[in-house]
């Protein structure tokens, strides 16, 4: 009953990570300082540690701007509606720099949009791979074909596809969005895919014989049998869907010059500024942590679905 | 041909095998069975001999190769709700609640009632079989006997006309087995359901049957004459181990078991063929790779 004896096994958790963590850091601030560029010298963890402070004070800074700027527009119209009540007053939007954070919710809308993509073209045909042999392999050499290929080859293709197809200017949906986006999905949706067809073809026989005793109708057997069945599979798919499509992202963010992680990569490279290597590398840090929290979530959901597991 | 009629389901002839060409096995041949409405029919016979391709026969999950499977007279194409099955191994939905996984049964069988009702009978059949408080589990949370309960309830729920068990007490411990035995004894006394049951514990036979029929070791699998069971069940079990009767038909069951099986079993020595290899050694093995490198 020592207090060590309670203190070990948290010990013992967290020690090996920490260590691990603080040699890291010293290896790259001790590296750091051998490597000089024609940026200057590679930053250390503290330069690092200090450029994400000045991005996040810009952010609050254009916040700021922007707040102001909206009153200043709200002063304004209230003066001119008291000299001329039926006056109509455009509303003008801030058109500030997007700071980082703008940018990091850029990426994940974007990463957002060609997931869900991903999953409404995978699951159906995914289903419908596992449900008939024959489907499975007519469609098997073309994915196993294009599984591989790198976002950086789609991209240009989907590019011109797009610029062709999609001729608007819309705020909402930009076209350099769309592009990231269909990038993305076109990468990641073979996971999930391949998860749902090999799912649904592996379904235990005991639930296929129950499905047809009870004489249930196709329609029936898919969704109250197969899908359910099937379900911890095609999370596991969706999880590695979802951490292809965030890896891909920044690639084709950068070429399709979509406003977020990518680009911002790209920018701070183009820009040679002697603080862009620190910029950059608090955007690695970035794309890892909401890379690894997106993991989470993933897993978490998958948690929700798995049925093996005893809820006691 | 003129109690013809009364056979509730009757396998003629029926012969089935998996597999092609040389790696064909017959697993059953010419197997003749009728099973009367009402009877109590147990089949015992050893792991492998083909039980459980019977019964999905019977089940019409499988379709003979040749001979016919009949359901009063009428040839059996499929599964059928008239015929339930309890599965060996459950069978349950996991991702479904002990009432969820009766509901399923009972909402294809009787779609046209009212909610209410269906989930009424969905109640009556769990609590028949003593699962009351476990409504609202999974399947992962009960143990082997509480989840062939909830088996037997799904398949009673649908009131089939026969009701087929696939050794549906093979995998439990010998105490739940025997509680379990019970229920089901009691069960089907007040139903009265036409029932045959798939069992390789010829005790487990004599008692929940009327009627025990061996099946013969296969391949190319036979049933044996049928051994009318004539004990009065009202006895309690354990008075049982020491009825003469009981004692006699248990032997009598067993002992063609095994003089069956011995015929197999000289029947087959001769084709036992080891296959003709050397050992490999290690160091021929590092020598072959060696070689192959320079």
């Amino acid at each position: 009953m020592t207090p060590m004896k309670s203190i070990s096994p948290v010990l013992k958790k967290y020690t090996p990570p920490a260590l691990a963590i603080a040699l890291f850091l010293m290896a790259w601030s001790f590296g750091a300082k051998q490597i000089e560029t024609s940026l200057g010298q590679v930053p250390g963890p503290a330069m690092v540690l200090d450029q994400a402070r000045i991005l996040w004070q810009e952010h609050v800074a254009e916040r700021q701007k922007a707040r102001e700027f909206y009153e200043r527009q709200k002063d304004r119209r209230a003066a001119m509606l008291e000299v001329n009540p039926s006056a109509t007053v455009a509303a003008v939007s801030y058109t500030g720099k997007p700071t980082y954070v703008d940018q990091i919710l850029t990426s994940l809308k974007t990463v957002f949009m060609g997931f869900v993509i991903a999953s409404l073209v995978a699951l159906p045909i995914g289903i419908i791979c596992g449900l008939s042999k024959t489907v499975m392999r007519a469609l098997n050499p073309l994915i196993q074909v294009f599984k591989p290929v790198s976002p950086l080859a789609w991209l240009p293709i989907v590019t011109m596809v797009v610029s062709a197809v999609y001729v608007t200017n819309s705020a909402w949906l930009p076209k350099s969005f769309l592009i990231s986006a269909i990038t993305v999905s076109l990468c990641s949706l073979w996971a999930t895919l391949i998860n749902t067809a090999m799912g649904v073809a592996s379904v235990n026989p005991d639930y296929i014989n129950v499905a047809r005793v009870l004489q249930l109708s196709p329609l029936k057997k898919t969704f109250k049998v197969l899908l359910p069945a099937t379900l911890p599979l095609i999370f596991t798919g969706l999880r590695i869907s979802l951490g292809v499509g965030w890896m891909v992202l920044i690639a084709s963010e950068m070429l399709a010059q979509n406003p977020g992680l990518g680009k911002f990569i790209w920018d701070e490279f183009q820009n040679g500024s002697s603080q862009s290597l620190a910029k950059i590398m608090v955007a690695v840090f970035t794309i890892g942590l909401i890379g690894f929290v997106l993991d989470r979530i993933m897993v978490e959901l998958q948690k929700r679905v798995s049925f093996e597991r005893v809820h006691a | 041909m003129l109690n013809h009629t009364t056979m509730l389901l009757e396998l003629k002839e029926v012969n089935i095998g998996f597999g092609e060409g040389a790696k064909r096995i017959d697993v059953l041949s010419n197997i003749n069975l009728a099973v009367k409405e009402g009877e109590s029919i147990a089949i015992v016979g050893f792991t492998g001999s083909g039980k459980t391709t019977l019964i999905k026969l019977m089940a019409g999950l499988l379709m003979p190769d040749a001979g016919q499977v009949l359901f009063k007279d009428q040839p059996v194409t499929g599964p059928g709700r008239e015929r339930g099955i309890v599965f060996q191994n459950y069978s349950l939905l996991p991702w479904l609640t002990v009432l969820r996984n009766v509901m399923l049964a009972v909402d294809e069988v009787y779609p046209a009632w009212p909610k209410k009702e269906r989930l009424a009978h969905a109640q009556r059949y769990i609590e028949m079989v003593n699962l009351r408080h476990a409504v609202s589990k999974r399947p992962a949370e009960l143990s082997g006997g509480m989840r062939q309960r909830v088996s037997l309830a799904r398949t009673l729920a649908m009131n089939p006309e026969v009701l087929l068990m696939d050794e549906p007490l093979g995998a439990l411990d010998a105490i739940t087995r025997s509680s379990l035995q019970q229920e089901i004894i009691k069960i089907r006394n007040a139903s009265k359901t036409t029932t045959l049951l798939i069992t390789n514990d010829v005790d487990e036979a004599i008692l929940m049957a009327d009627r025990v029929i061996p099946l013969n070791p296969g391949p190319n699998a036979t049933l044996g004459p049928s051994f009318r069971v004539d004990i009065d069940r009202r006895a309690d079990r354990t008075s049982l181990n020491s009825n003469p009767a009981f004692i006699r038909l248990r032997n009598e069951v067993i002992e063609y078991l095994l003089d069956k099986r011995s015929e197999v079993g000289t029947r087959n020595t001769g084709k036992f063929m080891l296959p003709n290899l050397s050992p490999v050694l290690p160091q021929s093995v590092f020598g072959s790779t060696r070689s192959k490198a320079a």
